[in-house]
């Protein structure tokens, strides 16, 4: 093993996804992009790294406020 | 920043020191008299490493004497807190272990009263607790960096990025903060209200450094920054829309709603990028992970009981 590579072998020579899905909570998104919601409004992202909400419920859509947590797990995404 | 007011004879001889009244070393036999004594003691000399105060000699950052003291009163609350942390357990796989345990808190919230609730000279008094720490928000944090294996290094570099503002220095968390107090009314001078808090905050403030100066708690740094991002968008909500409900200014009521979608995003990271590939990758930093959050969610539930008890009295 090298410095830095985890013991399930996923070292940091693989690369980092652009997407990350959250079990239960949003996806990650890394870099500037643009999301189009279900009106067919663009938002633009505005930090390095962006939850888009994946639970329907946020307050702040198509970002994640962290509603999903409110929610039982059986209605989590 | 000037220095604050003394809390009994270890803060008070500290405090000579750093002005030249007193020897720098020479600390055996000296005790702190009580709780304040000591968590005021021990957050001045932290503070020496920060942006320090306007009225002490830089190099007093690594004075051998001041250091030596330091590391006594270090000693007395790490034996505390992993002693409060003793039954603490998380489950596996680590990162869905990590955030079910954060979730399972039920502490009382002081955002949840600020929201129904409390009165504005209330909301104020909170402000100046939580400027404390707020006005250097996200430093602590910044020690740990280069002493992390790639993957986390690299997560946590994007995250504090965001704390830092994206590298505009508008929209920089702590500035954001400094700007909501001074349009409140209140001074936004880092360490301005530090005389007002109460020990808990100031215990707060020194778990924040503790863990983040050490390499060896490096992993209770990380777990406290996973418990402190992941209990602070929901309860960041209910801050915004109790200051506004108080009418105050909308730069205070934005500070928290930047809050809000941020720390949705920190949460992830630094649960699943930060504190899940941490473990995998130094599996010997598992139980300091732990806990670092448990001591996140004790110390605030220790505050909240303490600041709400005094605002029902």
């Amino acid at each position: 093993m090298t410095a830095g590579e985890g013991a399930d072998g996923r070292g940091p020579e693989r690369p980092r996804p652009d997407v990350v899905i959250c079990p239960g909570g949003p996806m990650l998104v890394f870099g500037d992009l643009v999301v189009e919601d279900a009106d067919g409004e663009q938002h633009r992202t505005h930090r390095p790294v962006s939850a888009v909400c994946r639970c329907g419920r946020s307050a702040s859509a198509p970002w994640c406020d962290g509603t999903h947590k409110a929610l039982p797990p059986k209605l989590r995404p | 920043m000037l220095t604050p007011k003394a809390r009994g004879p270890l803060s008070a001889a500290v405090l000579d020191s750093f002005h030249g009244s007193r020897a720098t070393a020479g600390w055996d036999g000296q005790e702190a008299s009580d709780e304040d004594d000591l968590q005021l003691t021990l957050w001045a000399l932290y503070e020496l490493a920060y942006r320090g105060f306007d009225d002490v000699p830089a190099d007093l950052e690594w004075d051998p004497g001041l250091l030596a003291l330091r590391a006594r009163l270090e000693e007395v609350l790490e034996e505390r807190w992993r002693r409060r942390a003793e039954s603490a357990e998380v489950a596996d796989p680590f990162a869905e272990g990590l955030m079910a345990f954060i979730e399972a808190d039920d502490g009382p919230s002081v955002a949840t009263f600020v929201k129904r609730e409390a009165t504005r000279e209330q909301a104020l008094e909170l402000l100046r607790w939580r400027s404390v720490y707020h006005l250097k928000e996200a430093d602590p944090t910044s020690w740990t960096m280069p002493r992390l294996p790639v993957r986390a290094q690299a997560a946590l570099a994007a995250l504090q990025y965001d704390e830092y503002g994206g590298g505009d220095p508008a929209r920089l968390h702590r500035h954001l903060f400094a700007v909501g107090l001074s349009e409140s009314g209140l001074r936004p001078e880092e360490g301005g209200y530090v005389d007002d808090a109460p020990a808990v905050v100031l215990e707060q403030n020194n778990a924040l450094s503790m863990f983040g100066l050490h390499r060896r708690l490096r992993g209770a740094s990380l777990g406290h920054l996973a418990a402190f991002e992941a209990t602070s968008s929901l309860p960041s909500r209910a801050m915004a829309s109790g200051l506004r409900r108080l009418g105050l200014p909308e730069s205070m009521a934005a500070y928290y709603d930047e809050h809000v979608e941020a720390d949705a995003v920190h949460e992830q990271l630094a649960v699943r990028l930060i504190c899940g590939t941490l473990v995998q990758d130094e599996p010997e930093t598992r139980g300091d992970v732990v806990l670092g959050a448990f001591t996140c969610l004790d110390l605030e539930a220790r505050f909240a009981t303490w600041a709400l008890e005094r605002w029902s009295a």
